[in-house]
């Protein structure tokens, strides 16, 4: 589909040839599907997305850490449709001259993209129900 | 365009609609929550997007605008 939002698995090797000559410093952030959440066993999750808007907010999460952090650059993939247990489900590589500047691009990554990027997850239990996600709602852990 | 929960509650992905000249985001939203309960319920009108960029409630919507009404996204 598209470098930032794919139905296909995650290239996440692909991820760890970012850094570039200059690159000291690679963080590799990967997201997988958990088989609970808040106290509620999950088999599978299913990714919604507004696939144009979600890429474009993706663009803009990479853009505007480069601005904050000079000499970083962010590489974002993140998966869409049915996941089992144990698939990853988002994977982000910043890479930059030194760690302190990796580290906190990478994180600042995961947070953005949870905030704003239209995507949301339909959680499947094992008696056969399923329900939309909402972090608004209930404790949610970082 | 519906997402998620907004789009199993209208039971469509997608509808295309005739709006007065000059409504704005939070009027359309209104029209939507009196058709769709789950809108309804809804104590505050969610974030919402016009040609795939999120907007204020106060933006006017013009012919040909891509429309949507986020539910709280869980991406990660």
């Amino acid at each position: 589909m598209s470098p930032f939002l794919t139905s296909s698995p995650l290239d996440v090797a692909a991820l760890l040839l970012e850094a570039r000559a200059s690159d000291g410093a690679l963080c590799l952030f990967v997201g997988v599907v958990r088989n609970e959440n808040q106290g509620r066993p999950t088999t599978a999750i299913e990714y919604q997305a507004y696939g144009p808007m979600a890429e474009s907010e993706m663009v803009k999460i990479a853009e505007g850490l480069t601005r904050e952090f000079p000499a970083t650059r962010v590489s974002i993939q993140h998966r869409v449709g049915r996941l089992a247990v144990g698939e990853p489900s988002v994977a982000i590589a910043a890479v930059s001259p030194h760690r302190s500047e990796a580290f906190a691009a990478c994180r600042a990554a995961i947070d953005r993209i949870k905030t704003t990027v239209p995507i949301w997850k339909k959680e499947f239990h094992p008696d056969g129900s399923s329900d939309w996600v909402d972090p608004t709602r209930g404790e949610h852990r970082d | 365009m519906h997402f998620a929960s907004f789009r199993d509650a209208a039971g469509r992905d997608e509808e295309i609609r005739e709006i007065p000249d000059g409504a704005r985001v939070s009027e359309l939203w209104a029209a939507l929550a009196r058709e769709v309960p789950l809108c309804a319920r809804m104590t505050s009108p969610p974030p919402a997007a016009v040609n795939r960029e999120y907007v204020s409630r106060d933006t006017v919507l013009r012919d040909g605008d891509e429309v949507a009404f986020l539910p709280p996204v869980a991406g990660g």
